[in-house]
């Protein structure tokens, strides 16, 4: 076996997905359409509630579209059953059976489908050598720290060679310091497998981290594809700007900076700190973070400003009153009333 | 050291309601049993006699304590696998988001609040040859159930009390087995969903290896109640039908009003010692057996 042999493309045409009936309707996707490439590492990105984890569930089959289409390769596959999509899924969970040993585990994708059982253990073997899980393959998975869980669950997708790998927040159960690890491990895991990855996350970091490219939604529409620095530096509305950076970008209210119906943002490490500048605001707080500053100012109208300074001796303490320029070309213009960026 | 034996007397003070209870209501009658055990008395016990401790070898051994072994046994092989499928059967398909559901699921646990004496009533009233709704509709296909009727045919007779021990215990099986389903996560469903596991697989490789803990529960519980059963005898068959005693299972041998036994306390006590000590075998070989099949979660 081999992996990386099979490949492909999901496409989703104008997917709408709602729950309930009536009055009770609730429309968790709303005519997302979306274009993920061969081998690329998609990220669907948004808070909580917003359709990603549904939006991928509709990918896998776990949920029927209530409108639009949903193509893997060239195949519509609305009604495909999840087992003929080609597809592994990674839950959140993991979803390991904890009766079975992490062997029995990964080879439970190639039992079902009626594959002989010296060919799925060796399969199974292979796929723990990738994931490093070769040494824990007798235990079950309650003896198995929350990464190792993790690497079972990848490994229980990888070892069908799938065309497409849905995951839905896997790491997002584990502590800080393995997720940061686990991060690049997925990245290098993608890259092996040369695979289409769709990733589900909350995480920002994640996002601008791991993805070939970010989709980003919110309240079921889809605000924004693109590379995440392209998402970053030109989010295409009010909430991926929002949404993205930490600190978020600074919103001005309409009218501060230009005309009334345009909002302005400003991202926290384009506002300079210079004397005189014309926007002005008392310091609240000082975060030191070592690499860096953060001031959190507020002006006498309520105003609130974060600004990313470089660490220095001469920094405005508490109560100072301090004004920041910006450069033109950093500022983002919005419609003060659709969100969506102008020009 | 010192801090743990001052809080001693406080600790003896809280305890004492709850080991009274035990002492009056477990612990003393136990060992009087066990004492009575390997006496002989007369029938209003007020005369006893030392009879040795070797009494309890010999009711053992004995053809009445035997043959009532037998049918208790019998009685629990009836009753526990055919109370679990059932149990289980129901509690699965009533596991469905579906509109009206909670109407079955009442219907189904509702024997939970039915008293052994209501439900052999039941029983008693649907096979009676006579009148017997059952006996009128199946008749045709089970002759018996007319001539001489299910309770009054030796080969039938331990089936049908079966049949109404099975029903009564169907509320609580379905109970149990409803709650495990529902602490069963639904991401282990929807993963072998998507790995192509088709709803028996679904069934036999998540819903049954994540109901073990319930199911071991439950078939401790049913056995031992099995061994233990006395209420659907004594008012479906009265031990019978005679002369073969094809019901009289250990429980009825030591109360049954026509038991043998009925007038000594000691050959009593001791047959009530044995029946202890088989439910607590029975207990320990399904604990061993199911040990390694039974998952407590991660």
């Amino acid at each position: 076996m081999a992996y990386g042999a099979a490949v492909a493309q999901v496409r989703l045409e104008h997917v709408t997905k709602t729950f309930g009936d009536g009055d009770d309707t609730v429309t968790a996707v709303d005519d997302v359409s979306l274009d993920v490439q061969d081998h690329e590492f998609m990220i669907l990105l948004g808070p909580s509630g917003c359709g990603k984890s549904t939006l991928l569930r509709v990918v896998a089959g776990l949920e029927d579209p209530t409108g639009g289409d949903v193509y893997i390769g060239e195949r519509r596959v609305n009604d495909v059953e999840p087992k003929l999509r080609d597809i592994a899924m990674v839950f959140q969970s993991y979803a390991l059976y904890p009766h079975k040993t992490v062997a029995a585990n990964i080879e439970f994708p190639l039992k079902v489908r009626g594959v002989a059982k010296a060919e799925r253990a060796a399969d199974a073997q292979k796929a723990a050598d990738v994931l490093g899980l070769t040494d824990y393959m007798r235990r079950k998975p309650g003896q198995l720290s929350g990464g190792q869980r993790q690497r079972v669950a990848l490994a229980r997708a990888i070892v069908r060679n799938p065309a497409v790998f849905l995951m839905d927040e896997p790491l997002s159960n584990l502590d800080a310091k393995l997720r940061g690890d686990t991060r690049t491990e997925l990245v290098d895991l993608h890259r092996r497998l040369d695979s289409t990855f769709l990733y589900v996350t909350h995480d920002q970091v994640e996002a601008m981290t791991m993805g070939s490219r970010v989709a980003v939604l919110n309240a079921g529409r889809l605000e924004q594809v693109g590379t995440p620095q392209d998402v970053y530096d030109y989010p295409a509305s009010a909430f991926v700007a929002q949404f993205i950076g930490t600190p978020p970008m600074n919103l001005l209210p309409p009218g501060l900076f230009g005309s009334n119906l345009v909002q302005v943002g400003i991202r926290p490490e384009h506002l300079l700190l210079t004397p005189g500048g014309p926007l002005q605001g008392t310091v609240r707080q000082v975060e030191h973070l070592g690499h860096e500053v953060l001031l959190l100012t507020e002006s006498d109208g309520g105003t609130r400003l974060a600004a990313r300074v470089a660490p220095s001796s001469d920094l405005p303490i508490v109560g100072e009153v301090v004004q920041f320029d910006v450069a033109p070309q950093h500022l983002h213009r919005f419609d003060a009333v659709t969100g969506v960026r102008v020009p | 050291m010192r801090r743990r034996l001052r809080d001693v007397p406080a600790a003896l003070v809280m305890l004492v309601a709850s080991f009274t209870l035990l002492a009056v209501w477990t612990i003393y009658p136990l060992v009087r049993a066990i004492q009575s055990g390997h006496l002989r008395c007369n029938i209003t016990g007020s005369k006893c006699r030392e009879a040795g401790w070797g009494q309890y070898l010999d009711v053992f051994l004995s053809k009445n304590f035997q043959d009532a072994l037998m049918v208790s046994v019998k009685l629990a092989l009836m009753t526990v696998p055919a109370g679990l499928i059932l149990g289980i059967g129901l509690a699965v398909l009533a596991d469905k988001h579906l509109r009206g559901i909670g109407f079955f699921r009442t219907v189904f646990s509702s024997t939970i609040a039915t008293s052994v004496a209501v439900a052999s009533l039941v029983w008693f009233v649907l096979l009676q040859p006579e009148i017997g709704v059952l006996s009128d509709l199946f008749s045709g296909w089970i002759p018996s159930l007319k001539n001489p009727g299910l309770l009054r045919d030796p080969n039938t007779a331990l089936p049908a009390v079966a049949l109404s021990s099975i029903w009564a215990s169907l509320g609580f099986t379905f109970i149990v087995i409803t709650a495990g389903l529902q602490s069963v996560p639904k991401e282990l469903y929807e993963s072998a969903y998507v790995d192509g596991a088709g709803s028996f697989r679904r069934f036999t490789n998540v819903t049954l290896p994540m109901l073990s803990p319930s199911i071991l529960f439950i078939s401790v519980v049913l056995t031992t109640r099995a061994l233990q059963t006395y209420g659907e005898v004594a008012l479906l068959t009265g031990g019978g039908p005679e002369p073969e005693k094809s019901t009289t299972t250990i429980p009825y041998l030591i109360y049954g009003k026509n038991s043998i036994i009925s007038g000594d306390i000691g050959l009593k006590s001791a047959a009530a010692v044995l029946l202890f000590l088989i439910s607590l075998v029975f207990a320990l070989v399904q604990f061993r057996g199911f040990e390694k099949r039974v998952h407590y979660g991660n």
